[in-house]
């Protein structure tokens, strides 16, 4: 944990009967192919239990196809600023990070040509070969 | 997080828990008395529907530091509070519809906007809950558009139970208060006042009401040309007080029966909270 605090409730933090049930987190799967995404919690005193109570707030209506059920404190939280948002310049790694308007056109006045339409080279049609992606 | 705003968030969240455990105490009396299977599905649906989001809520507000158990005995105690509309009797079928559809209706008004919430957890659930409060509007505004379709008896019985049902539904959001001095707002907890969602339920729903050709028992409803402000009677704010606080017609057998029920599942509970020990 950091100093900002884990963005997870510490496990047993409730009081009472929390102290003989403990948190697990319900990730949720809505269709075949998409991402599990997480869908809340729930407080139980084993695995098998837990899967009982996911099942019945998650998946009542059909909502999901698969449900992963993970105990809290399991979970292995990284959010130290240091790793994973470093204050060093990474733009190298990224599509952004690369600007060339201006040197492309010093070279296009260094070779005489026109800046191509449509933002492909005039001699070279545009690639036939369909996408799969979207 | 501030202890204020954690406060905050679990006394606006455990009171919207307490509110749907409560709510379906009324809709529970017509499960057996539904005129069709296919309504009793629905009914029996919703109901499951309504405990489920008080599971979640609580779950949410146990998080924040109070045990369920806790929330539980409190409000059985009649330490916290459950919203005024489940404080009332069920007299008619009409009643079910008049509840699923615009009981939920102005819920639904507050909950949407509480999908904005500053406090994540509670934003994330409130999304699903909406979603499931959508089904439960449509399918009481099926039963109320069924019945005025039928016959003059029944659309009698529709009539009576929105005459009963307005004087409640024009409280349940709570007196005109000042943004500036609302704490709920300033965290962000919520955020819309309560004219703010009353306006929009009546915008929304008086012309839906008139459609059917009902009419509601306020000779000053209406909305007015130039800026679309509604105009109402004052909705008396003595009555929630009373109801509120546990005085209502039905508040002290609907507790009773809580009670009840409360202590009939222990057995339940003590199994479940052992089961870990024996696991072990």
């Amino acid at each position: 944990m950091t100093e900002h605090g884990s963005y997870l409730p510490p496990a047993g933090e409730s009081a009472g009967d929390g102290a003989l049930l403990e948190p697990f987190e319900v990730f949720r799967q809505e269709k075949e192919g998409d991402a599990m995404r997480h869908g809340g919690s729930v407080m139980a005193p084993d695995g098998e239990l837990a899967v009982h109570y996911a099942r019945e707030m998650y998946g009542r209506r059909q909502e999901s196809i698969r449900l992963w059920v993970v105990r809290r404190s399991d979970i292995r939280e990284l959010d130290d600023p240091d790793l994973l948002q470093p204050p060093l310049d990474r733009s190298f790694k990224k599509p952004g990070g690369y600007v060339m308007r201006d040197k492309l056109a010093a070279a296009r006045e260094r070779s005489g040509q026109e800046k191509p339409s449509g933002g492909r080279p005039r001699s070279a049609p545009p690639p036939t070969r369909k996408s799969h992606e979207g | 997080m501030p202890d204020e705003y954690r406060q905050g968030v679990l006394r606006f969240v455990e009171m919207h828990a307490n509110s749907e455990l409560m709510g379906v105490l009324p809709e529970r009396e017509w499960i057996l008395r539904a005129p069709t299977l296919r309504r009793k599905l629905a009914l029996t649906a919703k109901v499951q529907d309504e405990v489920g989001h008080a599971q979640l809520l609580y779950r949410v507000a146990e998080d924040l530091g109070k045990s369920r158990g806790q929330m539980i005995e409190d409000l059985l105690a009649g330490k916290t509070k459950f919203h005024n509309v489940f404080h009332y009797p069920t007299r008619s079928w009409a009643d079910v519809g008049v509840i699923a559809w615009l009981v939920d209706a102005a819920a639904i008004v507050a909950q949407q906007a509480l999908r904005d919430s500053s406090y994540a957890p509670y934003a994330r659930t409130m999304r699903k809950i909406c979603w499931e409060e959508s089904v439960h509007i449509m399918h009481g505004r099926d039963v109320v558009v069924t019945m005025v379709n039928g016959t003059q008896a029944q659309r009698d019985m529709v009539q009576e139970a929105l005459d009963r049902w307005w004087g409640p539904l024009m409280q349940m959001h709570g007196p005109r208060s000042d943004r500036a001095r609302d704490r709920d707002i300033y965290w962000r907890i919520k955020a819309k006042t309560s004219e703010e969602l009353r306006q929009e339920f009546l915008s929304i729903y008086v012309p839906r009401v008139w459609e059917l050709g009902l009419t509601l028992p306020d000779p000053e409803l209406r909305r007015d040309r130039e800026d679309g402000v509604w105009h109402y009677s004052e909705p008396d704010w003595q009555e929630l007080r009373t109801v509120v606080t546990n005085h209502g017609p039905r508040s002290q057998e609907r507790l009773a029966f809580r009670r009840e029920n409360w202590a009939d599942t222990a057995w339940v509970r003590a199994i479940v909270l052992g089961a870990r020990g024996a696991a072990a």
